[in-house]
């Protein structure tokens, strides 16, 4: 099948104002008949439900959480970018689109990046008139403040909450829809399947958590919003419950998958304290702000860190990109710490930490306060004082939950971070129209490939995803769906709907029937150990092509030796599990692969065989300038499409943060 | 900060099913980090169970960092637990020392029915929300963000209200099982904003005709509310919706 | 929205019981404000605080006005009582399974919890209360149209170790009833602000030890002696008189 990314024709600037003024659209009448299915109820699925059911649309939507203002959305921390220039300091939507260009490493399509810049002022508009609490200056007006990757504040954020405060935003929508009969909300219900009828997506196959009952629904489209799948790591700053389950069963019916490799690893993070661990906790990018992240000079140094005087402290990313500092991108920021601890200036027990120290911002923020307050002759104590309870407005929340997990005070010793699994810039192959390879299959947010190229820039996840939900699908949905309207609702006996069914119940019971030894969770964090050790911050041809083969036997032992205690009927969360790691496994197989076929680096996917003297990440744009995108034609097998990136206003160089 | 291992031992409350009988069941679990998080400890229960072909406890959790409000157990006669504005999921075994017994509960209460083990249907919060918790606007209604301007303090104590994570520690809290912290403080977080302006009135009488709808109870100001929220919402949002509700009632608008 | 609605939702119910609570501690300071004039004895000539008290109680006792009030004020404790009863058995009912392990008093104070239980120990002593002095009073007036002598009626009453130390019980219920509800009516009726917030705890506190205080003197006072005796006290006033 030849890829058609439906780019429209025409100037960069003006594709999106173009697409929108032709497309078709469903008059409201025929949208009362049209049902939408929307899997997940994060940033994207929220606003996406609510936005269809406010134009008339029948929606469904589902989340496999207790209610859909769980979604893992909520626990993005340090803001939303866009391009509104409130602080008069050079913005606009070029310079939006350029730097999240570049930010992606020239990974992703220049079309779909400057619409999300276009769209970036109205998302701020729209959320304040939800009643988004944003912080605010004396004057009433929206506070800004820096990113990764930008040399601009064009970041909006609500403390160290704005996943939250967004997400509720876009809950109450929801909830609003609900209430008014436009969105049937499902909440505990897992999508285990997408029925495709005539070549087309119209419904799903969805087991009720509660119940464990396999309950069908048809839709004329059905928009995947499941978020990504960093959990394929197992140690990840994913929610539990996130999981690729949806993303892959599309996948498996015929979906694409684009740029599975790109995985993004975020550089603060409370580091793993040992076996246990369950999950990692990031430490929001906005402390790079005002934190200063540092190792010893000396190797295997064991003092404290307020022992090792100023002069004996290396402020490797200031000292390696002193134009952006602490405040390169994410992907730059993690190899960096990871090459000094492999190098062995590591800190902590485990030596597999820098430290982010507040001490500077403290003292600045203290003499600025003495100043206001009219006191020109400080004593240290007044200064540390009134510093610490700026640093306390600013992160509060952050430092106390750094104090809750390792039981130390980082307001008096420096934060120990070290990067972790965090997002994933791979995901459904998606067009223009963010629509998949099988029509009437959308892919929005976090589950889709297409905005962030290689690397994220920091604040442009939650832009993404409401851009998507907002202010595209509703668009472009009506582009398809306007030839659908004399579609009826098919019934869910259809033979399509009975056999996907089957399928899922075949594999429910095959699970349950394994009756091994091992559980799944020790499983899971074995995938996890081949995944980190071999397709994470570096990767090499030898240690990917191990790690094909080590998941492939780890798939053969999940599948012979697993343990599900329990029964199918009623609530079962091992079975529920059991379901996602499957994925997961294959998933992880097809990102070695994909990895292994791009023999560059770009972004986030560093390949030890690829970098420049000075260790950057070495692009092979005569080779590698296209989205690899993965058609699955069998059990581990997969056919690679390319879809090439042809740049029409940005000319790719190496990235410079220097 | 010294890291020790310990041995407890756990009062469970399992319950197959919501219409059957629950009970305690008593588990030991060893060599239990003190760095390891409540729900870790669990998982580590949890594992142990399953290797002994029993079904593991069932519990609600998911980003385990204190802002999804999916974790809710009743600690030690605590929801979360002993620490404060702490949720359960960063709770820390440090907490414990060795031999210590911790009796686990779920959240009780009449509009909280139990799902299994230590989960609980909380979908009635939803529904007050869907009640009148929220502002009116279509996508792409919005005039620009900045044509609003919003007083700091007010921006700021509307963002305190709605930092809730709708978790139910303020319910299982209440000795009436009243939701009234919840409720308040979205009322508050939108009665503080000049956008929740149009539909304060109304949106204070249906919350609160949801409410107790949905079996919650009457709050007497006891304050255990507050005193367990896990985000700190203050009963400052109680009294806002108290005179919120007062003004509605008294309005001369029908 | 209607009238019926408002008050009877679970906020509607609580501001029937703030509303009739601060009415109930509006008249406990007049209550308390014409008994302390019986302590005047202790600030003048004998017979000061007799003259003082029974011309109070007079006045109350034969004023159309008092007599409208004191229906309201049955109506207002009435309303107090049932409703407050409702609700704590309502309220009961919330949490159809209970708890193994009780939180105690590690997240809310026991007087809090216990408003139903100090609200019916103080109904029990307003009943014993009623019958010592209001169903006699009232009685004799209907009867010949004249009052008792009420300094005279608590001086017998208080003879009696028994019924002092009910009282004494009665108003420590009461103290610890207002200590709560007097903070918690206004932050019922939204008046509890943040400014406000803390005052309001303040003289609440003051409130409900000076109040029960004041009224526990009376029948200890009585009882040890500490105030003359009724007959002494008419006499001297017939001195004060000229």
């Amino acid at each position: 099948m030849a890829l058609d990314s439906k780019i429209p024709q025409g100037e960069l600037s003006q594709k999106w104002t173009k697409y929108k003024a032709n497309c078709k659209i469903v008059n409201p009448a025929n949208k009362r008949s049209i049902e939408v299915i929307v899997i997940g109820s994060g940033l994207a699925g929220a606003s996406a439900a609510a936005s269809l059911g406010e134009l008339g649309y029948k929606v469904k939507c589902f989340c496999f959480q207790d209610s859909p203002r769980r979604a893992h959305s909520i626990a993005a921390q340090g803001g939303i970018n866009a391009a509104k220039n409130y602080q008069n300091d050079g913005d606009s939507v070029y310079r939006l689109f350029y730097d999240t260009i570049k930010g992606g490493d020239y990974r992703a399509r220049e079309a779909n990046v400057h619409r999300l810049a276009e769209v970036s002022a109205n998302i701020i508009d729209q959320c304040v008139a939800q009643g988004v609490p944003f912080a605010r200056e004396y004057g009433g007006m929206l506070s800004n403040r820096s990113f990764g990757g930008t040399q601009v504040q064009r970041t909006f954020y609500a403390a160290g909450q704005t996943g939250q405060q967004l997400l509720i935003g876009a809950y109450q929508a929801l909830e609003r829809q609900v209430a008014l009969g436009n969105v049937t909300m499902y909440s505990r219900h897992e999508m285990l399947d997408v029925v495709v009828i005539d070549g087309k997506a119209r419904g799903i196959i969805a087991r009720n958590l509660v119940s464990g009952k396999l309950e069908r629904y048809f839709g004329h489209a059905v928009l995947l919003c499941s978020g990504g799948y960093g959990n394929v790591f197992y140690l990840s700053t994913n929610a539990m419950g996130s999981n690729v389950t949806a993303a892959w069963k599309a996948h498996k019916k015929g979906a694409y998958f684009g740029n599975p490799c790109f995985t993004q690893i975020h550089p603060t993070c409370i580091p793993v304290s040992g076996d246990h661990q369950s999950k990692l906790t990031l430490m929001s990018e906005s402390l790079r702000n005002d934190g200063r992240i540092w190792v010893p000079k000396q190797q295997n140094d064991n003092r404290k860190a307020s022992d090792i005087p100023e002069d004996e402290r290396d402020y490797y990313l200031e000292r390696r990109y002193p134009a952006f500092g602490n405040l390169v991108p994410r992907d730059v920021a993690s190899r960096a710490a990871k090459e000094r601890c492999d190098a062995g200036y590591g800190v902590g027990t485990s030596k597999q930490a820098v430290y982010l120290d507040f001490a500077a911002a403290i003292e600045r923020y203290g003499k600025i306060e003495c100043n206001k307050h009219g006191n020109h002759n400080p004593d240290a104590a007044t200064i540390d004082r009134l510093g610490k309870e700026v640093v306390k407005e600013k992160y509060g929340n952050l430092f106390d939950m750094y104090a809750k997990i390792t039981g130390e005070n980082p307001y008096e010793v420096p934060m120990r971070i070290y990067p972790a699994v965090h997002y994933t810039m791979g995901g459904i192959w998606v067009d223009y129209e963010l629509m998949t390879t099988i029509p009437g299959l959308y892919a929005l947010g976090e589950a889709n490939f297409s905005d962030h190229g290689a690397n994220r820039l920091g604040a442009s996840a939650l832009m993404q995803g409401l851009a998507d939900g907002y202010f595209v699908i509703p668009y472009t949905i009506g582009n398809y769906l306007a030839d659908d309207i004399r579609t009826k609702a098919i019934p869910t006996d259809h033979p399509e709907f009975v056999k996907a069914e089957q399928e899922v119940a075949d594999r429910i019971n095959r699970l349950m029937s394994i009756k091994g030894k091992q559980s799944v969770e020790s499983l899971h964090k074995r995938l996890g150990k081949i995944m980190w050790d071999k397709c994470g911050m570096a990767r090499n041809e030898q240690g990917l092509k191990e790690a094909i083969e080590e998941i492939r036997a780890l798939k053969k032992e999940f599948w012979s030796d697993l343990f599900i205690p329990g029964t199918v009927e009623g609530m079962n969360t091992e079975l529920d599990k059991a379901n996602r790691v499957a994925d997961f496994i294959e998933l992880g197989e097809l990102m070695c692969m994909d990895a292994l076929e791009r023999r560059e680096s770009c972004g986030g996917h560093f390949r030890e065989e690829s970098q420049t003297e000075d260790g950057e990440a070495l692009r092979h744009d005569d080779q590698f300038m296209y989205v690899s995108c993965w058609e699955s034609t069998g059990d581990s097998q997969w056919t690679l499409h390319k879809e090439s990136l042809n740049y029409e206003v940005i000319k790719p160089t190496q990235r410079n943060y220097k | 900060m010294e890291h020790y291992n310990m041995n407890l031992t756990l009062k469970v409350w399992r319950q197959q099913n919501a219409q059957s009988q629950g009970q305690f069941e008593t588990y030991q679990v060893k060599d239990i980090s003190s760095e390891m998080s409540f729900l870790e400890m669990f998982d580590v229960l949890n594992e142990q169970l399953i290797s002994e072909g029993k079904e593991p406890i069932t519990f609600d959790h998911d980003c385990r960092e204190g802002i999804c409000g999916a974790c809710s157990m009743f600690i030690d006669g605590q929801p979360h637990g002993p620490w404060s504005e702490t949720t359960t999921c960063q709770l820390h075994m440090r907490q414990y020392k060795n031999g210590d017994t911790i009796v686990v509960e779920p959240w009780r209460a009449k509009a909280f029915p139990v799902i299994k083990d230590l989960m609980v249907d909380r979908s009635a919060f939803d529904r007050i929300i869907q009640a009148g918790g929220y502002i009116s606007v279509n996508t792409g209604n919005a005039q620009d963000a900045n044509c609003l301007p919003i007083a700091k303090d007010k921006a700021d104590e509307s963002f305190a209200a709605a930092a809730c994570i709708g978790c139910g520690a303020c319910v299982a809290a209440c000795k009436n099982a009243s939701a009234m912290l919840f409720l308040s403080a979205k009322v508050a977080h939108l009665a503080l904003l000049p956008q929740g302006e149009p539909e304060r009135r109304s949106r204070v009488m249906n919350m609160v005709e949801q409410h107790d709808k949905e079996g919650f109870g009457a709050c007497t100001n006891t304050m255990a509310c507050e005193a367990e929220c896990p985000k700190a919402i203050s009963i400052l949002n109680i009294r806002r919706l108290n005179a919120e509700y007062i003004g509605a009632v008294s309005s001369g608008r029908d | 929205m209607n009238w019926k609605q408002a008050f009877t939702s679970s906020i509607g119910k609580k501001l029937v019981m703030a509303l009739t609570g601060v009415f109930l501690i509006l008249f406990l300071i007049v209550h308390c404000y014409v008994n302390a004039l019986v302590f005047l004895e202790w600030f003048g000539p004998l017979g000061r605080g007799y003259k003082a008290y029974e011309g109070a109680a007079h006045f109350l006792g034969s004023n159309p006005l008092t007599r409208i009030a004191e229906i309201g004020l049955l109506a207002g404790i009435i309303l107090h009582i049932v409703q407050g009863l409702m609700l704590f058995f309502d309220n009961k009912t919330k949490r159809p399974v209970d708890y193994n392990v009780h939180p105690g008093n590690k997240s809310s104070k026991w007087y809090s919890r216990s408003m139903g239980l100090l609200g019916t120990l103080i109904l029990l002593f307003l009943v014993l209360h009623l019958y010592h002095f209001w169903v006699p009073n009232r009685y004799q007036q209907l009867v010949t149209g004249h009052e008792k002598d009420l300094y005279l009626l608590m001086e017998l009453t208080f003879k009696d170790l028994w019924v002092v130390i009910v009282y004494i019980l009665g108003c420590i219920s009461l103290a610890y009833h207002l200590l709560h509800g007097f903070w918690s009516a206004f932050q019922t009726l939204g008046l509890s602000t943040k400014k406000y917030t803390g005052l309001l705890r303040c003289v609440g506190t003051v409130y409900s030890i000076v109040i029960p205080l004041i009224f526990i003197a009376m029948p200890l006072s009585f009882y040890l002696g500490l105030l003359p005796d009724a007959e002494t006290a008419r006499a001297a006033t017939q001195t004060l008189a000229h």
